[in-house]
This record gives structure tokens, sequence and C-alpha cells, in this order.
């Protein structure tokens, strides 16, 4: 594998034309809930800067006035506002803080959940558009950018520029010449950082999404593992890691640089007016335009805008990360969830069903009419221009209580076909009817209710045994659960520790290909569903639990309408008929046995020996 | 073909299944679930780990340290030139001595540009040892995870290992980017205004610094607490990252089980728990700020008060006075600052400790100390080797035995079939053979060389492994071949693909064998993922293959052309196939039948046929599933 990074497979949308502005607006409604905490942290804040303001204030007063004048009693008086608003100053410090601290972490926590909720409801095409990296450190890293950009950046912005403007207005009731001289630089400031936010906002998204890409890597080097292991490779994968961090790396130096020249501006210009201003202040004291006190506390004013004015620097640095966190934020939440296309389908005035030129008309199809596929035809939403149609014009009628097998070569397309019964991916033409309904027309949660599925791959999830299998059916009753793990000869889970409350999955005991395969064969009929599709149920079974799982399989069968993919003979055995999928279209229909006399493709597929004319059948 | 001709071949096989034949082949360790999967982080391991990760960085941190000490001299002195302007400075003007004016506005003016310079020079330099640091840490943690074995991340979930190197990384890249610098400058400053302080009036100097007992003692408070929250929030985190993964790996299920309201709820524990530790965090840091700021205003207006008694009793200038209380409003200023440090090195510490764990933990099957490698082999011979398994046995670390003592050999160039009921023991062999774990007793050697010997490379050269598992990397097919060599031409990796059956779906694909499998990910059904599998074995060319029910997905056609291409592309080669489909016996020249552990029968596919074992049983049964 090649060492060099990827071009990374996930959309990028084209940097925003619009402002970090506008990209933090969109954070309002989450913002909205606790505007109150963060105005009255702002307010806090706001009131903890200005006393730090006036505190020189009164310090100049005790220097110019008690100090001056030798007055015990008025130094006393000056000493308890001095303590006063110190105390007050650390009471609003601390109060800033309190009282956001639920609240963002509240705020932060709604948007991973909502996160979280869009994506499982996001259509399995979006899933298979985007690395799972790239959604993760959208979950993770994102989601802590936009959090502390609420917590600092969002009121230090508001409130230095408060203290600022406070702090250049006193400043300028004592000494307007001086203050001119010291806010002058603030012009190139404002020039320097316009221009400095449009680089650094491009800095960061790329280091946000090249971020992504690590995760991505760093993800399928955990989940192929056993492959990487089998073939010594964790070097070439390591190379490949260690090339995409070293890019992040470029990324973030990149950003180091752009943060050191507007650094070294923000500092250095108003130090740079300080000086002057220093100069020109003596010039005046000694001159008796101005008093000593006067010019002590200008400068002690001055010197505590130094933090404000610095802080710039920071605060629009984190801005902008938070800017296009918050973009990258809403590419996922701005996805349409699948039955948001639905409605805006049904709004458009779109008919959900497209003319079923079928020969029976929906209205007189009987109640029981099984599965119906007609003129089915359905290509991947990224599939390339001109490429063919993966399926195309499809026809297939299983009949209600029917089983079918579905053969086909290798990718055939078979288990799209699956994939489109419970409306993991939408048709796009045609009409796939349940008992003469579109499918299209049954909400989504109902239409998987009816339609139970179990997958090629088995993926159980962290949970304990019973509450995988009983994922099917939540409301089945306790003997559901022993009569599907019975079907799926699963009751090796019962010599589990904890026998069917052991906790399987991600994060609990790793089982076995074949025994994930029989549990998600479990799932899959533990609510006797009037609609069963199994992909290749049985592929990583031995023989013997093979057997064993077809007899039992076949009682549940004998009264579901089901569609099973298969590859052998021994699972071909479980249905009534066959359909044999190719070139996007079931070209033949029957059972076994006729079609092992009439179909040389289908001899081929079940037996491996060549079509007569030799010709590899495709 | 009848139904219950089939059930009563079986019934003589299997009456029900033992509970112990049941037992997953894997390591059946139970995780226990929550917190206690935490690897124990040896003692000073956290503090090890950040010293050699500072280590090769020496040169650089000292220069920067420089430059910050510089730069805060530099900015630090202004109060000084303030005061000295105002005492000295403005008497002079008035006698018409403009001197001390002018050098005042010169140093100021001076020391501003250099703090500026200097400041720019830090920050490009501090980042680039802190990207280094990053990097490195990245770097350290993918290796090991990649190192550690098998049974290690069945243990600690991919979503663990993704959390270490992902939120743990960022953790520390917090404190680095924004936190050392903080605390450089803090602790600079301190120290400078100190002993401007003690110079500029001893008295007032002491009893300003008398300050830093108390608030010592609450940042000590402080630190004990964030600590406690801060690995909580470290385990929550890597919570919420499990769980999200969970699901993202596994949406179509979640989709098609109407997961989506039981997830979410399972979700929000999680997420709910890290908010929880989150807000506690900010919390227990805004009580913080408050004591030590308010401490820290309470002694100010005590030195003012005293300062100014001092100036009325005449011992002490009303300059003096004046710098002493602009530096001391400096002095306490880095309060907050030192709060948000402490958050952010708490919080990286709670990390580095995560990530020393898992970097501390030893493989347990680790590369040789003193790498052997492989005999040459002679000109002309069979690029098959001899596998022997020698006394060996295996358990886990449960102490639950798997496989009981056993010898075997298997001669170079054989292929042996391995079957048997799940949970005989058959995977695991295949493991030991593979080196995914070492025995616990007795060597498994090729060419007479023991396994644990061989470096990974010279081990591959000599052992490949293809299981029944078909995960794709990102990248393009032609890449995911290529994983078997990462150095073969296009031509080599065409010809693999065409031996094995693969090459006329790959050349199908819209972009031919440079399609990129992520986006069409889903599309590449699980056989022909099988097939890129099988491409990818045939491309390493290894002495021995290992195949683990690496055929259960394909069709018969496809089976076929696999075991043709075995008979022809491997031939010579010494191969261990595990299956359960009987049709890939028939090319073996041996068959294993094991049942618990134990090898119950050994012989040529035809002999063991025509007897009366289990293999005949076995076999019989299959040929009856055929037609």
């Amino acid at each position: 594998m090649s060492t060099q990074p990827q071009a990374p497979s996930t959309p990028r949308q084209p940097p925003p034309q619009h402002s970090a502005i506008r990209s933090l607006l969109r954070l309002w409604p989450y913002v909205r809930q606790i505007r109150w905490f963060l105005f009255g942290s702002t307010v806090a804040a706001l009131l903890a800067s200005l006393s730090a303001l006036v505190i020189p204030l009164v310090l100049k007063s005790i220097v110019d006035g008690p100090v001056a004048h030798r007055d015990t009693a008025g130094l006393w008086q000056q000493g308890v506002l001095l303590l006063v608003l110190g105390l007050l100053e650390a009471g609003l410090f601390g109060m800033r803080r309190l009282l956001v601290a639920r609240p963002l972490a509240s705020v932060e926590r709604r948007m991973r959940a909502d996160l979280y909720a869009r994506l499982q409801r996001l259509p399995v095409s979006f899933h298979d558009r985007w690395a799972s990296g790239q959604l993760l450190s959208r979950a993770t890293s994102d989601m802590y950018t936009i959090r502390l950009f609420l917590a600092f950046p969002l009121i230090f912005l508001i409130v230095n520029s408060m203290v600022f403007l406070t702090g250049i207005g006193i400043m300028f009731s004592l000494d307007w010449q001086l203050a001119l001289i010291t806010v002058l630089p603030a012009v190139p400031l404002i020039v320097l950082c316009s221009w400095f936010e449009r680089r650094y906002s491009a800095a960061s998204r790329l280091s946000q999404d090249q971020n992504g890409d690590l995760a991505t890597v760093l993800e399928e080097s955990v989940l192929g593992i056993r492959i990487l292991k089998s073939f010594g490779r964790h070097r070439t994968m390591a190379a490949r890691y260690r090339a995409q961090a070293e890019l992040l790396r470029e990324t973030e130096l990149k950003k180091a640089r752009l943060l050191a020249d507007l650094w070294a501006v923000i500092v250095g210009l108003p130090e740079l007016a300080l000086g002057v201003s220093l100069a020109v202040g003596v010039v005046q004291v000694a001159h008796g335009s101005t008093t000593a006190g006067t010019l002590v506390g200008f400068l002690s004013t001055a010197l505590s805008l130094r933090w404000p004015v610095e802080s710039l620097g920071w605060l629009l640095a984190y801005s902008n990360e938070a800017a296009t966190a918050t973009d990258r934020f809403f590419e996922v939440l701005d996805a349409r969830p699948a039955d948001a296309e639905d409605e805006a389908r049904a709004a458009s005035g779109t008919p959900t069903t497209e003319a079923a030129t079928s020969g029976t008309a929906s209205t007189e199809q009987p109640a029981r009419d099984g599965i119906r596929l007609t003129g089915v035809r359905f290509r991947y939403p990224d599939a390339p221009a001109g490429s063919p149609d993966l399926l195309s014009g499809l026809d297939l009628h299983i009949r209600s209580g029917e089983t079918m097998a579905l053969v086909g070569l290798t990718g055939s397309g078979k288990t799209t076909l699956t994939a489109l019964l419970p409306r993991l991916y939408e048709i796009d033409s045609g009409r796939i009817t349940l008992d003469g309904q579109d499918i299209r027309e049954i909400p989504r949660a109902r239409l998987r209710e009816l339609v139970s599925m179990a997958f090629e791959e088995p993926t159980l999830f962290s949970a304990s045994v019973s509450e995988n299998v009983l994922m099917g059916a939540p409301d089945a009753p306790a003997e559901a659960l022993d009569r599907a793990l019975d079907v799926a000869q699963a009751q090796f889970v019962r010599t589990l520790p904890e026998g069917v409350d052991t906790q399987v999955g991600e994060q609990g005991l790793s089982l076995s290909g074949g025994q994930r395969q029989r549990l998600a064969l479990a799932r899959a009929v533990v609510g006797a569903p009037e609609f069963l599709v199994l992909d290749d149920p049985l592929s990583a079974l031995d023989v013997h639990t093979e057997a064993l799982v077809e007899q039992a399989l076949r009682q549940v069968l004998s009264d579901t309408t089901a569609l099973v993919v298969a590859h052998r003979p021994s699972t071909v055995l479980l249905a009534d008929r066959v359909a044999l999928l190719a070139d996007g279209r079931i070209t033949a229909v029957g059972t076994h046995h006729e079609l092992l006399e009439s179909s040389p493709d289908y001899r081929e597929l079940m037996s491996g020996e060549r079509a007569e004319d030799g010709s590899l059948v495709r | 073909m009848s139904v219950t001709e089939t059930e009563e071949s079986l019934a003589l096989e299997e009456q029900g299944p033992s509970p112990d034949a049941l037992l997953p082949e894997e390591d059946r360790v139970p995780a226990p679930s929550g917190e206690a999967e935490d690897i124990p982080v040896p003692p000073g391991a956290p503090r090890a780990l950040l010293r050699s990760l500072l280590g090769p960085h020496k040169a650089r941190i000292v220069v920067a340290m420089v430059m910050i000490t510089v730069q805060q001299a530099a900015l630090q002195v202004g109060p000084l030139l303030v005061s000295y302007a105002i005492d000295r400075g403005i008497p002079a003007l008035r006698d018409h001595d403009a001197g001390p004016l002018i050098a005042v506005t010169a140093g100021y003016l001076g020391c501003a540009a250099l703090a500026t310079l200097l400041q720019r020079s830090f920050i490009r330099l501090s980042g680039v040892v802190n990207q280094a640091i990053l990097l490195e840490m990245r770097r350290r943690i993918f290796r090991h995870a990649q190192a550690l074995s098998l049974d290690f991340h069945e243990r600690y979930t991919s979503g663990r290992i993704i959390s270490r190197a992902t939120s743990d990384v960022d953790t520390v890249r917090e404190l680095l980017n924004e936190g050392l610098q903080e605390l450089l400058s803090v602790i600079l400053s301190v120290f400078y205004i100190s002993v401007v302080l003690i110079v500029m009036d001893w008295r007032l100097g002491l009893a300003s610094l008398a300050s830093a007992l108390p608030i010592y003692l609450f940042t000590r408070g402080y630190r004990r607490r964030s600590q406690v929250i801060f690995r909580r929030s470290r385990t929550a985190v890597a919570q919420v990252i499990v769980r999200f993964t969970e699901t993202m790996n596994g949406i179509r299920p979640v989709q098609a089980f109407r997961r989506e309201a039981a997830n979410e709820s399972a979700f929000a524990v999680s997420n709910g728990q890290y908010a929880d530790s989150n807000a506690q965090g900010l919390l227990s840091m805004a009580r913080f700020v408050a004591t030590a700021r308010a401490t820290a205003n309470i002694w100010i207006t005590g030195i003012v008060i005293w300062g100014a008694f001092l100036v009325t009793q005449g011992s002490l200038e009303l300059g003096v006075l004046a710098a002493f209380v602009l530096y001391l409003r400096r002095l306490f200023d880095p309060v907050d600052q030192v709060a948000m440090f402490l958050n952010s090195y708490q919080s990286a510490s709670a990390a580095l400790e995560k990530i020393a764990g898992l970097l501390a933990h030893e493989p347990s099957v680790p590369e040789p100390a003193e790498p052997a490698e492989l005999p040459a082999k002679a000109e002309g011979a069979i690029p098959g080797r001899t596998v022997d398994f020698d006394g060996v046995a295996f358990s886990y670390r449960t102490g639950k035995q798997i496989l009981p003592r056993f010898d075997l050999r298997i001669p170079a160039g054989q292929s042996v079939a391995v079957v048997g009921a799940t949970g005989a023991g058959k995977s695991t062999l295949a493991k030991l053979l593979a080196r995914f774990y070492d025995p616990s007793e007795g060597q498994v050697t090729l060419d007479g060389v023991d396994l644990r010997s061989l470096p990974t490379p010279e081990l591959r050269r000599g052992v490949v492994m293809v299981t029944q598992e078909s995960f794709l990397f990102s990248g393009t097919v032609a890449e995911n071949i290529a994983i078997g060599r990462p150095d073969a031409t296009r031509e080599e990796i065409e010809a693999a693909a065409k031996a094995i059956g693969a090459y006329e779906f790959i050349a199908e694909l819209p972009e031919g064998f440079d399609t990129d499998v992520r986006k069409r990910g889903g599309r590449i059904s699980a056989g022909q993922r099988q097939l890129v599998a099988f491409a990818r074995a045939l491309l390493a060319d290894p002495a021995v293959l290992i195949l683990d029910e690496a055929t259960s997905s394909l069709d018969i056609p496809g089976e076929q052309a696999v075991q043709r291409a075995m008979s022809t592309v491997l031939a010579g080669r010494t191969a261990v196939i595990i299956a359960h489909r009987l049709s890939t016996v028939e090319i073996a020249d041996r068959v294993l039948v094991m049942d618990q552990g134990n090898v119950v029968e050994d012989g040529t596919p035809a002999d063991l046929i025509s007897g009366t074992g289990r293999f005949a049983s076995l076999h019989q049964a299959w040929r009856e599933s055929l037609v």
C-alpha cells in the first residue's frame, strides 16, 4: 500500500465564502438556551474587568491624595474602597466561570447528541461517502473547540472590546494627547487582523480535515489489525499514518507562523506607542501641563489595556477555529435525514409511486400478495456517470409465505437488492410492494419492523446477548428469545459466563464469526417477522451446525415470506423457489431442480461445472 | 437427497453442543465493561514518557526558554523605566536636561522592539518543538498499538485506542500550544517582579512575596481535586468514542433494526458523564480562581496601605510606591493564567497517564531479542517449508486449556486441511502457526527455526494467513492487494488478481484497479473482498499459507477459481486450510480432524472418506447437502 496519504474520499466542501461571524451565528439555536447564563457571565466578566480598570484609578488617588497630603484618615477610606473593589473583582471573576460551567458542558453535550442522532438517521449512502474518522473528529475535537470558544473567546471578544473602549475613554479623559498617541496603532492592527483572519481560517479548516483523515487511518488500522498482522504490514501502515501526521504538522506549523506574526504586531505596536506616550507625558509633566499622578494613572490604565489588546490575537485565532469547526458540524447537520427527504418529496408533489406498469393493477392486488418488485432500477448515488445501472428493471414476485432463494455471481447485486427492501437505499424507479403496499408509503420505522434482516456481516453491539437478539423485536416475550436462540442453534450463549446477560460486541466478549452469525440470525427471526431477508446467513457455520440451523429455520420459513441470498446448494434448499440474478435482472425463476435442468448458468453457479459451450457464464 | 438422511448422519455426529465445543476459539476472556478495562499505569510512567518526548529537543527548549526569559525581562523593564522617567526624567527636563528622557524613551522603545521579535521567534520555535513532540507521540501510540497482540486488541477495543491517539493527544496539544508558554512567562514574570520589588524596597518586597504561601496552598488543593475529575473525564470521552465508532461502523444493522432510539439513550449516558466531568472541572476551576484572586487583592490593599504609611513617614519615595503599585498588579495578574495552565496541565497529565499506560503494555507476542533467519532455500527446491509443532500446548491467561500438549509435523509442500466442529481448536492451531499467539508450552518451528526468533518481515516471508475477515483499507483496489507485497508492480498485482479469478470484477469497476474502495466500500461484496484477500496472499508469496475459513463467502465458481490457483500458483507451498466447506478438503494432501483440542483423525482425504470415522460422516453430510 502506498505510504502517500490518500486523497481524502470524504467530500470536502469548498472553503466557505462567508465570514467566520456568519458561521458562528449558526450556533444560536444552541446558545439561545443558555443565553442568560452567557449574558450573566459576560456582565460578570465585564464588571470584573472594569473594576480592574478602576483599581488603578483608586491607586492614583491614593498616591495623589492621602499619600501626597499625608492624610491618614483618607488613606483608610481609600484603602477600604480598594479592598472592596478587589473582593468584588475576585467574586466577579469566579462568578463568570461558575455561571457557565454547567450550561457550557450541556451545550457541548446537546450538540454531540444531535450530531449522533442525525448521523444515525442519515441514509446509508451518506455513510458510504464519509470516512468514519471525519465523523468522529466532528463529534470530539470540533465539539471541544466550540465549547472552548463559548467559554472564553466569545465572552472576551465582547468584554475586551468594551474594556478597551472604556480604557480609551479613561485615557482620553486623563490626557487626550497621550491617548491619541496610544490609540493610533489600532488602525494598522485592524487591517492586519482581517488579513490574518482569512489565512488562519483556511489553515484551521485544513488542519481539522487532516485531523479527521488521521483518525480514519487510525481507525482502519485498528479495525483491520488482523490483516496487517497476517501480512506483517504494520510498518507500511505506520509509514502511512506518519505521512498523514506530517501533513497535519505542516498545517499546524503554518498556523503557528501566522500566529507568531500576528502576535508580534499585536504585542509590538501598542508597546511602541506606549514608549512614545511615556516620553511625551514626561515632557508634559515637566512643563506642568499635567501632574505626575495623572501620568501614573494614564500609564497604569494603558498597561492594563495590554491584555485586552494582546488577547486579540488569541481570540481571533480561536474564533476562526470555532467557525470552521461549526462549519464542519453543520455539514453533517444540514444533510437531510432519510425521513425528511420523503417529506420533501411528498411536499413537492412528486408521486411517490411511479406508474406501476405491471400487469396487475395495485388496487386489485390481494391483501396477501407477498413481496413484489416491479421494474426496479437502482444505481448507487455516487456511481460514475455512464456506468450501467446495477439493477436495471428487475421484476420478482415472492408469494406470501414463500421462501425465495436469490442466487447470482459474486458482485451481481444480491446484497444490494436485500438492502432495498428495508429502504437502506432508495430505488431509482419501479416499485417494491409488500402485500400490495408500496414500501415508500410505509413509514420507515414500520417498514423495518415488517422486514427483518440478517446481514452478510454479522454485527453485534455492545450490549448483552439478549439485548442484541431482542433488538429485532423489543416487545417480544421471553419465550421468543429462547425460541430464536434455538432456531439459530445459538444455545452456546447459555454456557457463557452470564448466560444471555453476557455482554458481547466491541466492549464485551468477542465471539467467533460463526457465533456472531448465529446471533444475527436469531435477531432476524425473534420477532416472527412477516417478511424476512437473510443474506447468506449460514456462510460461517460448520456443516453440522448449518444442517441443524437449516432444519430449525424451515419451521420459521414455512409461514414467513422470505428472501434468502444463497451461495450454496445447501442454503438454496431452504427455499421453495430460486431466482437467478444476472446483469441487473432476474433471468430465471424456478425450483432448484427445474433450474438445474433448464439453466446452464444456474448449473454452473451451483456445481461449478462450466456451461456446455465452455464459455464462462457471466 | 433427503433432509432426514442428513439429519440422521448428523445426529450420529453430535447430539447437542457440548459446552466446551461451543466456546469460541478466539480469546474468551470476558472484558468487564465500564472502566476496569483500563490497563494499570506503572508508577512514574507518565513522567518518563514526557521526559523521553522532551529529551531530543533539549537544545531547542533551552533556546526557547532563554528567548522567553529575555522577552519577559524586556517587557518587565517597562514600569521600572516609567518610575525612572518620573523620578529622574521630569526633574532633569525641568533643568533643561533631556538626556535622561531620551535614554528612557530609547530604552522603552528598544525593549518593546526586542520583546516583539522574541515573541515571534518564540512562537515559531515552540511550534516546531510542540509539533515534533506530537508527531512522535502519535507515531509511538500508533506503532505500539500495531505491535500489541490480537488478544489485547480484543480486550481493549478499537474505540479506546482511537481515543488515546485522538482525544488524549489533542489534550496534550492544548497544553503544549498554550499552557507551556503561559507557565514560562508566568514563572518568569513572577520571578522578575519579585526581584524588582525586593530591590526597590526589601520590606514591601518580602511582604508581597509572602502571598505565595496561601496561594500555593489553594493551588495544591485545586490540583488534587481536578486530577480526579480529569481522570474521569478521559475515561468518559473514551466511552463516548467507543459508542460513536461502534454505531457508525454498524450503521446498516442500526437502521435496519431501528436501534436509533436505544442507541441514543445509551450514548446519552456516556455523553452525559463526559459533560458532567467537564462541568465539574470548570466549577472547581471557578472556585479556585475566585479564591486566589481574592487573596491577591487583599494582599495588594495591605501592601499599598503599608507603603502609603511608609511614604508618609518619609522612609519611601513616592516614585517607588508608584512603581510598586504598578508591579504589584502585575505580580498577581497571572493568577488567572496559572489557573488555566493548571487546568490544561491536569487534563493533559490525565491523558498522558492513559497514553503511558497503553505504551507500557508489553506485547504478549514480542519481537525477538536475537533475530534469526530462515535457512536459505537450495536451488530448485520447492518453496514450501516444514512446520513442526513440538510439544505445543495452549491455554488462555485464565488458565483454560484450549490445546493439550501435542506434536505435529507438516512436511514442506504438503497441504493440510483441518476440519472439526466450532470450538475444536482449529483456529487456535492456525493462530499459533501464524504467531498471532505464542504457545504456552513447546515451540512452533519453521524449517527448524522457532517462530519466536523470527523478526516480523522474515516471519511474514515464511507464514501468511488469510482470514475470513474481509476488511478493506481506504485506497484503491490495487493498493489493497499490494498489502501483500508493497513493492509489487502493477503487472504483478494484476497477475495475482487474474490467478485468483478476481481480475474480471475489478476490471469492471468504474476505475478498474484504481477504484477507491472507500467510495464504494459497501459495494464490493463479501465474496469479492475475500478474493481481494486471496490476491494479497498470492502476491505475498509465502512459504506457508494458512487459510482460516477464507472461502466462506465465495460462491462455488469463486471457490473453484481459488482452488485452481492454489493447485497451480501455490504449488509446492506448505498450506494449512481450515474450512467448513468440505469441497476445499478434497484438494488437500492430508486431513486432520480435530475435536476438543485434539487431533482425532489424520490421513489422506481418500482414506478418511472411505473410513468410518468422523470425517467420513462429515463428508457424507456435505455430499448430501450439494444436491
